[in-house]
């Protein structure tokens, strides 16, 4: 049934898309880990060359993928999933520890990051679980059922610690919200967010008072005949206030120093200049450096391997996390807006894929790749560009490291397998 | 709507990241610094050092070349390395391992290889040199001494550490930088302003000209030459007489607050933390840590200032009314403290203000001091009264002289001794040592040796300094022009200096005179104790001496303090008449006298403490 049939009805826009991003990674990559001692490109001892040695598992597996039945997935996703919580579990006991995280198995040539493998896992165990018939999402039985599946490994994670990865896993509500997840509650944590960073920023009173004036606007737009629900209206504003107060003292008790700092860098708490330099200096010197870098590269950037602040290693962790700063030095605007733009197209992309998918579990899976690709990508560059404080994650397709890659790529072609059998879910 | 959310938010991101892209990129993008870049070379034209000269204008300290060979790792191409390292005169592990360190430094900004090359060295290097990439040899200036004398308060110059690099961006690695002494308080006048040139380069790392035309270049800025206060003659001879000696000289001119010598012994050649010798002997002199070489005895000791602390106490007895120069005492070779008996050696008798001083009649300040207390109502507000006197004559802070150590020395407050005994539980009998100068009062020798100068000039001082020129122009600093006044008058001074003179003349000093010069000076002989293995052990007292001559006129003030010397006559009054003769009259007379205090020594004295057997102090032996 599959064998040849597949490659004709495979989605190769998203195939295209995809190599790209590969390709100019590992460019940069080879950019941001080369010395000028002058080895070949296949040198495994260099950190290119076995990213070269990743990208060619990756496709071969990206193949393989392609031509496994597509029931495959769906039947064994149970399966996967309690394999890889094993896995994470295991750690524990096994685990080896790089930087702080011990987030690796130690596999001799490579080292092996479960949490990489979690992620296709977990988004695969819920497009099951959520496709089933039984399941219904607007009962809250099963949203809680649901929500247990996105944070085991959300649990199995933070403490390794890995908090970026463990944040990742939270992505996957996205997928709840199209499966008919009442908005309502994405509008909370929204909200929720805009107060917590209006309370930091301004403190209680000014919360209070704008959230004041913003009723007070809206009593006096709103149509006359309009009824005003008077007590939803007092006890948002209540609790509102009570939300901002209980962040204040979250921030002073419950958040180390640390979290602080990032938090006074990120909204520029801090207002004398020479504690915010010091901080800057310290906490936020990843950040420094690499949007210095960004900047320096300008319009057109500073060309392939001319950029002064990559070769001088100025940007701490380049290669991984900071990949995109050497497309900001090297290839300037005009790269860094070609990334943004491939990306988005990438995602778009594959939103489109997912909205045409006849079966259930097919689209359910597919906004589980599109969330977890999306909010990597937008934690990623927020970070990379100082939009975002600082969270430790990759940029799908581009950072070094055989796990992400191998995991992005696996996670992205069952999803292009899965699409590419849509029409045999009719016969 | 759930259908196009996910689409829109994806949008909405895209847009973002655009916008603050082009923000970073387009609107605040600004070019590299040029340091940074690495298609410019940056080579440095180091000026010349000032030269340090004495107060009158002999040289004290100059430069000689040194030559270091520099490398940048990226530039280097394969070499034959133990041809490389012989001409160097280094072994290959050493090599290898500068050239790992550089690497580590940085790829691609220049590391010192070889320090300081001597000029037999750097002739034979240097006609080789174009055969080896990525090398070259940067000539530098290193010091020069010409006098053997000095360390302490000359300092020395290093290469800059990464902390200091931290602090100054100025300083880039290899640099050299003033460390202690004068070196340190002044270098930035000493080392001026080093020239830059940019050079060019193109992608094979060929130099192709100058950079924008050398727009950015700068020529050097020459250090100054700065003349000190120091007299090279007195400085050298001091040194000479604490040969063997533990403790520090200050002498100070009192008239404007100019330090003629600053010595600590035991010191060390100057010349010794020159040159590739550099770091073997500084290790062996900073772990020299029994006799401390290079810690600064003149600024940093804090001796009990002892005997010399009473002539403080007669003045603020005067100051406030309490005694007379009439007034008397009966010394019954000692005093009572309750009924404890405190010792004294003065010989007994009734004792007024002028034999008080010169026969250092303890009896005689016990009573003042208590007289000062009972004045007050309460031992509170005397205490304010007398720490406010004391501290008037610089004492128990820091001076602000000109020099980068120093400490603070201990005038104690009321607040103290609330913390030492506890809030009003304690009266002048407990703390009644501080009229001898023991008990919790601590002074530097420059602290008493400015305290002498105000005595000299009954009743002010000027900070002491060891600036006098910079550039040959006069340093004239309101911070040591303008005079300190004490809180004595200045009539209440001349019993005091009186008594001091009588030290001399009939007093505990009357062995010391010298033929045609009057002085007036008070000995001081400091108890101290020790730990050894945890049991509080006295040791031999220090011989503590300060000094001021002429008499009326003082041309020179000074603090002498003798570790272990046991009584004050003994070392330090030796040395400070010595050091007075020879600074006012150029010559010693009393050739005996010196030639016994060049040649003595106190080593056995300090061998004591750490032999481990029991021991005598105080001994008596010449």
């Amino acid at each position: 049934m599959s064998g040849k049939s597949v490659f004709k009805r495979v989605d190769w826009l998203t195939i295209l898309l995809y190599l790209i991003l590969v390709s100019i990674g590992w460019v940069n990559i080879y950019s941001a880990t080369f010395s000028e001692e002058g080895r070949s490109l296949f040198d495994f001892s260099q950190l290119y060359g076995k990213q070269l040695f990743f990208i060619g598992v990756s496709l071969i597996g990206a193949f393989i993928l392609l031509i496994l039945e597509a029931q495959f997935y769906e039947r064994f996703s149970s399966l996967m999933y309690i394999l890889t919580m094993i896995l994470l579990l295991g750690l524990f006991a096994f685990g080896k520890n790089i930087a702080g995280a011990t987030s690796w198995y130690n596999l001799g040539f490579f080292n092996l990051q479960p949490s990489e493998l979690a992620k296709f896992t977990t988004a695969l165990a819920l497009a099951r679980y959520l496709s089933d018939i039984q399941t219904d999402i607007k009962q809250v039985k099963d949203q809680l059922f649901a929500l247990l599946i996105i944070l085991i490994p959300v649990l199995l994670i933070i403490p390794q610690p890995d908090p970026g990865s463990a944040l990742v896993f939270l992505a996957l509500v996205f997928v709840l919200f199209r499966e008919g997840l009442p908005l309502f509650y994405l509008v909370i944590a929204f909200v929720a967010l805009i107060i917590f960073i209006a309370t930091l920023m301004f403190g209680t009173i000014w919360v209070g008072i704008i959230l004041a004036l913003l009723i007070a606007v809206f009593l006096l737009v709103k149509k006359s005949s309009f009824k005003v629900p008077l007590f939803p209206l007092l006890s948002f504003f209540v609790l509102s206030i009570v939300f901002s107060l209980s962040v204040n003292f979250v921030f002073e008790n419950v958040f180390e120093q640390r979290h602080r700092d990032r938090f006074s860098l990120w909204l520029r708490l801090e207002k004398d200049p020479e504690k915010l330099d010091e901080i800057r200096k310290t906490i936020g010197y990843n950040t420094y450096q690499s949007e210095k870098a960004i900047e320096s590269g300008g319009g057109l950037g500073k060309g392939f391997l001319e950029g002064t602040r990559t070769k001088g290693d100025f940007v701490p962790e380049q290669h991984t996390d900071y990949i995109f700063s050497t497309v900001g030095e090297e290839w300037g605007f005009v790269g860094t807006a070609t990334v943004v733009i491939l990306f988005t197209a990438l995602l778009l992309r594959l939103v489109y894929l997912a909205e045409r998918q006849k079966n259930d579990f097919s689209r359910m899976y597919g906004y589980g790749v599109i969330s977890i690709l999306l909010i990597h990508y937008f934690i990623n560059i927020g970070m990379v560009t100082g939009l975002l404080p600082t969270i430790g994650i990759p940029l799908p397709f581009f950072s070094y490291g055989g796990s992400a890659l191998i995991g992005f790529t696996v996670l992205l072609f069952i999803f292009l397998k899965l699409d590419a059998n849509r029409l045999n879910e009719w016969l | 709507m759930k259908k196009i959310l996910l689409s829109s938010i994806i949008v909405i991101i895209g847009f973002t990241f655009i916008g603050r892209l082009s923000y970073l990129q387009i609107f605040r993008s600004t070019p590299d610094q040029i340091l940074d870049n690495a298609a410019v070379k940056v080579i440095y034209d180091y000026p010349e050092r000032g030269f340090i000269y004495d107060r009158n204008g002999e040289l004290l300290v100059a430069n000689q070349p040194a030559y270091d060979v520099m490398v940048i790792p990226r530039e280097v191409k394969p070499l034959d390395t133990l041809e490389f390292c012989s001409l160097l005169g280094i072994d290959k592990p050493r090599f290898v391992e500068q050239m790992r360190k550089a690497r580590v430094y940085s790829p691609r900004l220049p590391s010192v290889l070889v320090p300081q090359l001597s000029k037999a060295d750097y002739a034979r290097l240097q006609e080789k040199m174009r055969k080896y990439e990525g090398f070259y040899i940067q000539k530098r200036s290193l010091r020069y001494y010409d006098t053997p004398s000095g360390a302490n308060v000359l300092g020395y110059i290093s290469e800059v550490n990464e902390a200091d690099i931290r602090r100054n961006p100025y300083y880039i690695q290899g640099e050299l930088t003033g460390r202690t002494g004068i070196e340190k308080q002044y270098e930035e006048e000493l080392r001026g302003v080093k020239g830059v040139k940019f050079i060019q380069k193109d992608r094979f790392n060929r130099s192709i000209g100058p950079y924008k035309d050398g727009t950015l270049d700068t020529l050097p800025e020459q250090g100054k030459e700065i003349h000190v206060t120091l007299d090279k003659k007195l400085q050298e001879y001091g040194e000479r007489l604490m040969h063997g000696k533990r403790g520090g000289i200050v002498a100070i001119e009192p008239g404007t607050g100019e330090i003629l010598a600053l010595i600590s012994g035991p010191t060390y050649d100057p010349a010794l933390l020159v040159g590739r010798q550099r770091s073997a002997n500084y290790s062996k002199l900073h772990y020299d840590t029994i006799s401390k070489p290079t810690w600064d005895r003149a600024l940093l000791a804090q001796p009990s200032p002892g005997s010399p602390f009473k002539t403080l106490n007669a003045l603020v007895a005067l100051q406030e009314g309490v005694m007379n120069p009439e007034s008397t005492v009966r010394c019954y070779n000692g005093f009572y403290v309750g009924n404890k008996l405190r010792g004294c050696h003065c010989g007994g008798g009734l004792r007024d203000m002028n034999s008080g001083i010169y026969k250092s009649c303890n009896a005689y300040f016990a009573a003042t001091f208590r007289k000062i207390y009972e004045k007050y109502p309460t031992t509170d507000e005397g205490m304010d009264v007398w720490e406010k006197h004391m501290k008037s004559f610089g004492l128990g802070d820091y001076l602000g002289y000109d020099l980068p150590t120093g400490r603070k020395g201990r005038i104690p407050d009321k607040e103290y001794y609330d913390r030492v005994y506890g809030d009003n539980r304690w009266a002048s009998s407990f703390i009644i040592s501080n009229s001898i100068g023991q008990g919790e009062v601590a002074a530097t020798p420059i602290q008493l040796a400015n305290m002498t100068a105000a005595i000299a000039n009954r009743g002010y001082y000027f900070t002491p300094h060891v600036i006098k020129k910079i550039a040959g122009r006069d340093v004239i600093d309101p911070k040591f022009t303008t005079p300190h006044y004490t809180t004595i008058d200045k009539q209440h001074f001349e019993p005091v200096v009186q008594g001091m003179a009588d030290v001399y003349t009939k007093g505990t000093a009357k062995w010391l005179q010298i033929p045609g010069i009057e002085i007036a000076g008070k000995t001081g002989t400091v108890e101290n104790f020790t730990k050894i293995n945890g049991v509080r052990t006295q040791l031999t007292d220090h011989s503590l001496f300060v000094a001021f001559a002429p008499v009326d006129n003082p041309k020179i003030a000074l603090a002498v303090y003798i570790e272990h010397g046991y009584y004050g006559a003994r070392y330090a009054g030796h040395i400070a008449s010595l050091l007075i003769e020879k600074y006012l009259k150029g010559e010693i007379t009393r050739t005996d006298l010196e030639k016994r205090m060049l040649e003595k020594t106190l080593e056995a004295e300090y061998a004591k403490p750490y032999s481990g057997e029991e021991f005598k102090i105080n001994e008596y032996v010449w």
